[in-house]
């Protein structure tokens, strides 16, 4: 099976899975979030284009509280 | 006779360009819930407010608000930092993700730290950061050490603020050392803001009355046993320190009372 980590976390890998896919299968779409693969950020307007392969990084962020 | 002192826009502080009626800026960390954070934001009447970039959990949180939920975007500027970076690099991914998640949101926070014990400043990693950064297009406000010669090598390289630390970050131990904050503000061009170690509010007055821009804290504020009440407390004291700085204070006469009745005309 294809996978792909998210935040440090493993998650199946459909066939021609873009980050959008991802993110709506897992109730993000609509979040405030920023999304990295590999180390590149996904913008926003990429989402439905950027596809996934097999063992890509995927990192999901959000604003926390700090100082 | 000097005119009267009218609230904020008379005295703005001025950041990368931007204007701000107050000079307290806050953290939004440590807090007990998302309800105290915005009332204790609310009650400091602050502008500028810190956020952290973190990995979103992956539990389920479905319609549970987040932070920016509770930040109305139209009230507060965000300043987005790289807390918890050791790195150069770490800082340099934090931030561009910052700017992405806040929609092209260019003014941040860096700071890339030294050690865990003392979360002081990695300066050489700061420095890198710092040039990266600006290059990148960002507007650069950089907790530093409060070293001047560094302050005015940052400020040379193009960072809108910069940000020495009064004392160990969240110690509230105070200024440690308002000699060298006297110097970064007689040198510096651009604002000054006390970054770190304000325990209350006379902490947060003194910074202001030795002529720093303004003051940056969180928990002064949330670790309060009162928060809503400390940060009332604090938007005072930055508010009553500066006011203080610019009127000027008397000279001190060490050792010698000098009345303030007339000598002459006494009763008989």
């Amino acid at each position: 099976m294809h996978t792909v980590n998210v935040n440090g976390q493993c998650e199946p890998l459909d066939t021609d899975m873009k980050v959008g896919d991802l993110l709506a299968r897992m109730a993000l779409r609509d979040r405030r979030i920023a999304v990295e693969r590999n180390g590149e950020i996904v913008p926003r307007s990429a989402f439905d284009q950027v596809l996934l392969h097999d063992g890509d990084r995927i990192e999901i962020v959000i604003a926390v509280g700090g100082g | 006779m000097n005119a009267p002192y009218k609230e904020s826009l008379t005295d703005p502080l001025v950041i990368g360009g931007q204007y701000f009626g107050s000079r307290l800026l806050v953290g939004t960390g440590k807090y007990r819930n998302l309800t105290e954070t915005a009332r204790a934001l609310d009650a400091s009447g602050a502008e500028i407010v810190t956020v952290a970039i973190r990995r979103m959990p992956l539990t389920a949180t479905d319609g549970e608000p987040g932070l920016l939920d509770v930040l109305p975007p139209k009230r507060y500027t965000l300043l987005p930092n790289s807390a918890g970076c050791y790195t150069a690099d770490d800082a340099v991914r934090t931030l561009r993700l910052a700017r992405e998640l806040l929609d092209g949101h260019d003014l941040v926070k860096l700071e890339v730290l030294g050690d865990q014990k003392t979360l002081f400043p990695n300066m050489p990693e700061t420095l890198r950061a710092a040039e990266v950064l600006i290059r990148d297009g960002f507007r650069v406000m950089v907790y530093c050490s409060d070293d001047p010669i560094q302050a005015r090598v940052l400020e040379n390289m193009g960072c809108v603020a910069v940000m020495p630390l009064a004392s160990l970050i969240g110690s509230g131990m105070g200024i440690l050392n308002p000699w060298n904050l006297k110097i970064i503000i007689a040198e510096a061009k651009v604002p000054v803001i006390v970054d770190a170690g304000i325990g209350t509010a006379s902490d947060a007055a003194v910074a202001m009355e030795l002529g720093c821009d303004g003051v940056l804290m969180n928990t002064a504020i949330a670790h309060a046993r009162n928060p809503v009440l400390m940060a009332t407390a604090m938007r005072h004291a930055v508010s009553a320190g500066r006011l203080a700085f610019l009127a000027g204070r008397m000279a001190s006469v060490p050792y010698r009372a000098v009345a303030s009745s007339p000598q002459t005309g006494l009763i008989e």
